[in-house]
């Protein structure tokens, strides 16, 4: 990364643009899981199609069921694939995950792909002390002593901000308390330093204070080590906070994807304006709420056409039926075409100027 | 406005609800015989407000603050260890279960998950009809009527009361559970996180569906919950809690444009707030460091002062105590001042 025009185009956050042709490290082109299951086929990433570039951070935003964690588990190759039917591509530094061997899989998981998880209570072993579980990964893929396998995790516990780590290597998970407990995840996760990190839900379970110190050690750490971040997460706040682009799913796909700003500043999908006038912010005037009307369908029977239009209050806006009958494409929909959205609707960006905006809270 | 409830007794001109100096103190087991009880969990540990009719006071705090368990206090379901708990001046701290009853009729509950507070064996109209009868509330034969009405008021369908409550979503079962606190008629609400479980779109319908009620019924409430902004949205009064403690409490305009206590700053600048990306992002950001101490052996003076970058001597030997800093504002701190610049978004 160059210096100067690193400094010269940055955005609010001091942030590089994103730059046009980059080559993407991740690719995923029209992902689809279903899981079968006695009430019928579980259709859970349909068609999902996205790409990021190293040093870059995506935020998947989406309500439960929307399929933000199941398509990043497939990413990792963690479904069990006896019981789901994968299909598309997902291609991680030019490598295809998809039907790989389990064997060459564990080539990748760790040093190519590491994730955190939501939970850091159940995703530790609580028999096994933390420098075990973080030497166990490290010495998974490099050929070392023990010793040097634990000064390794010892750097690793001081360099995600545990306090003592020499004392702390050898204590067990319920002795950290849950903050201390995610740090250690995360140091388990970039043990190998891998590329590409997912981290899945990773501030949900604590609380306010210390969630700020996660989110700052995880911009922190992708600075220093370049790597590219999908970050899954339900709030937009945290959003706001971290990303560098959007991935809003809905109903197992992408509905919207672009640079942060444009996403959460001017959004052209009306899932995103439900979102947007569903939170009551901190900061402004406190309005109204105008909750997006229904609940998210189901898995085992999506509506025809657009999966959103029975709770979209603009699909009368759309000639001929067409919300119902024919499902939108995820293309550019204005001039700006670093953005797209999958919606029939006409000028989405003056919609959202004239109606939209006016009542957001 | 409901006609006062046989057995409620009323002592004029007092506040709707009033907790002084109200501890819950548990015991934890020790090492051996004689340590037993020894150690206590101060949950919570000397908090007092007022609620007046028609009022919603929100609590916020981090977990182990002791607002869940100050929910669990007021409705009684835990005995306090100290303090008096006043309802129309009328302390119920201490009170018998034969004459709590009535009181318990006028003080409901409205639980987090939706999930576990729902008896899975027993259908939507026997949920809500259980309270109907211990309270007395309507003749036998009105019974099935009166559900269909709570039903309908809470926005579901009438004609769903022989239903379980896994046919019906999240959102739905959080509904059934208002409809179970609206059936005794309370004059006061708790809710306990009542939204958090809640995806955002569902979230923002029961938001609006308990402010509905609010205006419509007059029913006071207290509010629990982590997420400021919700708080913020739903409340005219709100109080900070940490460690047991209400450090700072006041209006809602008050609280959140100019907190004096460092740490509701700090509360404030930690949340993860949208506004960055539609207005002007905050200049500087506010971090605590760690995390909170054990409730078992909390910091001697201000209990805030282990994390507080304003500490000197004084906190960790003088206790402060709640005194007004601004108005309608009240601050338990040594070095209580508004911010220097604003702390959260500017968007206009």
């Amino acid at each position: 990364m160059d210096q100067t025009t690193q400094e010269a185009q940055t955005d609010f956050r001091g942030r590089r643009p994103r730059v046009p042709g980059e080559e993407a490290y991740l690719e995923v082109t029209d992902l689809q899981v279903r899981f079968p299951t006695a009430d019928g086929v579980v259709q859970a990433v349909d068609g999902l199609t996205y790409s990021l570039p190293l040093g870059r951070t995506l935020a998947i935003v989406g309500e439960s069921g929307s399929g933000k964690s199941v398509s990043s588990m497939a990413v990792m190759g963690l479904h069990d694939r006896k019981s789901t039917f994968m299909s598309g591509s997902i291609k991680i530094g030019g490598r295809e995950i998809i039907g790989m061997s389990e064997q060459e899989l564990n080539t990748v998981r760790g040093v190519e792909a590491a994730m955190i998880f939501q939970d850091p209570q159940s995703s530790m072993h609580p028999y096994f002390t933390v420098g075990d579980q973080i030497m166990e990964s490290y010495r998974q893929h490099n050929k070392v002593s023990k010793k040097a396998a634990k000064t390794r995790a010892v750097e690793m516990l001081d360099r995600v901000g545990i306090p003592n780590p020499q004392r702390r290597v050898d204590q067990y998970p319920h002795e950290f308390s849950g903050g201390m407990r995610q740090r250690a995840m995360i140091a388990m996760a970039l043990v190998n330093d891998p590329k590409l990190l997912i981290a899945d839900e990773p501030t949900t379970a604590l609380d306010v204070t210390v969630q700020a110190q996660i989110l700052d050690l995880i911009a922190d750490l992708q600075r220093d080590f370049g790597s590219a971040v999908v970050f899954i997460t339900h709030d937009l706040g945290v959003v706001a906070e971290i990303a560098d682009d959007i991935l809003v799913m809905y109903a197992g796909n992408a509905v919207e994807h672009g640079p942060v700003e444009k996403i959460l500043g001017t959004p052209l999908h009306p899932y995103a304006w439900g979102l947007l006038e569903s939170i009551p912010a901190v900061s402004g005037t406190p309005g109204p709420l105008h909750p997006i009307p229904g609940a998210p369908p189901s898995l085992l029977a999506m509506p025809s056409g657009c999966a959103f239009h029975p709770r979209c209050e603009f699909r009368e806006r759309v000639p001929g039926d067409m919300c119902r009958t024919l499902r939108p494409e995820l293309i550019a929909r204005t001039a700006d075409t670093g953005r797209a959205s999958r919606c029939h609707l006409k000028d989405p960006d003056r919609v959202f100027e004239t109606e939209v905006l006016p009542r957001l809270p | 406005m409901t006609p006062s409830v046989k057995g409620v007794r009323k002592v004029e001109g007092a506040p709707l609800l009033e907790l002084d100096d109200v501890k819950m103190h548990f015991s934890i087991k020790g090492d051996g015989l004689l340590s037993r009880g020894a150690k206590k969990v101060q949950a919570v540990d000397g908090v007092s407000f007022t609620l007046k009719e028609g009022e919603t006071l929100g609590l916020v705090g981090e977990s182990g603050c002791g607002k869940s368990t100050t929910a669990r206090l007021i409705t009684r379901l835990l005995e306090p260890t100290g303090g008096q708990i006043r309802f129309q001046g009328v302390d119920i701290a201490h009170m018998k279960e034969r004459q709590l009853r009535p009181y318990r009729r006028e003080i409901q509950l409205i639980f987090q998950d939706p999930y576990s507070s729902l008896n899975p064996r027993h259908t939507v109209g026997t949920i809500i009809g259980t309270a109907l009868r211990t309270h007395d509330m309507v003749p036998k034969t009105g019974e099935l009527k009166r559900v269909q009405e709570l039903l309908e008021m809470v926005g579901l369908n009438p004609e769903h009361y022989n239903r379980y409550p896994h046919e019906f979503s999240g959102g739905q079962r959080q509904r059934i559970g208002i409809a179970r606190a609206l059936a005794a008629r309370p004059k006061v609400i708790v809710a306990d996180e009542p939204v958090s479980a809640l995806d955002v779109s569902i979230q923002a319908q029961v938001m609006n569906l308990l402010e509905n009620l609010r205006s419509e019924l007059g029913i006071a409430f207290v509010f629990i919950a982590h997420d400021l902004g919700v708080v913020r949205h739903f409340c005219d009064r709100v109080a900070v809690m940490y460690l047991g403690r209400v450090v700072e409490e006041g209006g809602r305009d008050a609280l959140y444009q100019q907190p004096h206590h460092p740490y509701t700053q700090a509360l404030l600048s930690a949340v993860p707030d949208i506004g960055v990306v539609r207005g002007v992002p905050p200049k500087t950001r506010i971090r605590l460091q760690g995390d909170v101490p054990s409730p078992v052996d909390p910091p001697s003076g201000c209990r805030f002062r282990t994390r507080c970058w304003k500490a000197q001597d004084i906190c960790a030997t003088q206790d402060p105590a709640l005194f007004d800093t601004a108005p309608t504002l009240h601050t338990a701190c040594h070095f209580a001042e508004p911010p220097a610049e604003s702390i959260v978004a500017a968007v206009n």
